[in-house]
């Protein structure tokens, strides 16, 4: 334990490790924080949960078997904090039926119809006046436990797996939150970016 | 719930999303891809979504300030003194 040689080693081993480490997580960042600003919705409350994540992460270090999974484990151990944190403040979100409404709502069949395909292509006009701010007010305005799962999927891609994985829930879950989730944005989106809205206003009476 | 096969349109819209995301697989992805080369409407619908949840993967990036980078800098170099266990 004591020999001189062996703690050598296990400085060496130690550092390369930390260098790893060190530009895993720095190449990983803007995604990390962004994955923390969009769970939180708050970007100090997203430093706090990514410090304590990167913590958590080093500490945990040597349970890690394969290097090639370090960012869906990194992914994980963020959504555990994330989870543990919102548990604490006994925020309990539940899985609820929104309504037959909301449940199914589709922008596409709104606009999908042929009276308005006769003034030429609907789908791309929303698009065309569908602003980035608009999509983030759509994603924040979420509730939980479906705005996780559209983040983790929708924005980060992983897979269903994965995403059960991060949220302990069966992927089940993970599809029916999904799908909850999508139809209320899209609700919202709706609501605040359909035809009438912003630089969507007005497109009909464009030649 | 998922349907067994796809005959209808309803069914198709059913598993599109699981298709969209890469999930569907198996029998009913392929019976999915034929209806969708010969359904216009169910075609337009899987081209709309997958537009969308393109725009919303586009969300991801989000600028790092200065701060933050620092903060995540010192707090890296600070586990050089705590090796881990
Ligand atoms: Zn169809």
């Amino acid at each position: 334990m004591c020999d001189p040689m062996s703690m050598a080693t296990e400085a060496v081993r130690s550092s390369a490790q930390h260098a790893w480490f060190s530009d895993e997580v720095q190449s990983l960042l803007p995604k990390l924080y962004g994955a923390a600003v969009k769970l939180c919705r708050d970007r100090t409350n997203a430093e706090d949960l990514v410090a304590e994540a990167l913590t958590r992460a080093w500490a945990k270090l040597p349970t890690l078997a394969d290097r090639g999974t370090f960012q869906g484990w990194l992914f994980r151990i963020l959504t555990n904090v994330y989870i543990s944190q919102y548990r604490a403040a006994r925020v309990r979100p539940e899985e609820e039926y929104l309504g037959v409404d909301a449940e199914n709502f589709s922008i596409f069949e709104r606009i999908h119809q042929p009276i308005l395909l006769w003034w030429g292509n609907p789908e791309q006009e929303f698009f065309d006046g569908l602003l980035r701010s608009d999509l983030q007010a759509a994603l924040d305005s979420l509730p939980e436990p479906y705005r996780s799962a559209v983040v983790l999927v929708d924005v980060y891609e992983l897979s269903y797996r994965d995403a059960g994985a991060a949220l302990d829930v069966p992927v089940g879950t993970v599809r029916s939150r999904l799908s909850r989730g999508r139809a209320l944005m899209q609700k919202h989106l709706w609501q605040y970016a359909g035809p009438g809205h912003g630089p969507a206003q007005g497109k009909g009476e464009r030649e | 719930m998922k349907p067994t096969s796809i005959t209808s349109c309803e069914e198709a819209i059913r598993v599109l999303a699981e298709h969209l995301d890469h999930e569907l697989g198996g029998r009913l992805e392929a019976e999915l891809n034929a209806h969708l080369e010969t359904c216009r409407s169910c075609c337009s619908r899987a081209e709309f979504e997958r537009e969308l949840k393109a725009r919303i993967r586009g969300l991801g990036a989000e600028p790092l300030d200065q701060d933050v980078a620092g903060r995540v800098q010192a707090l890296l170099r600070s586990f050089a003194d705590t090796p881990t266990p």
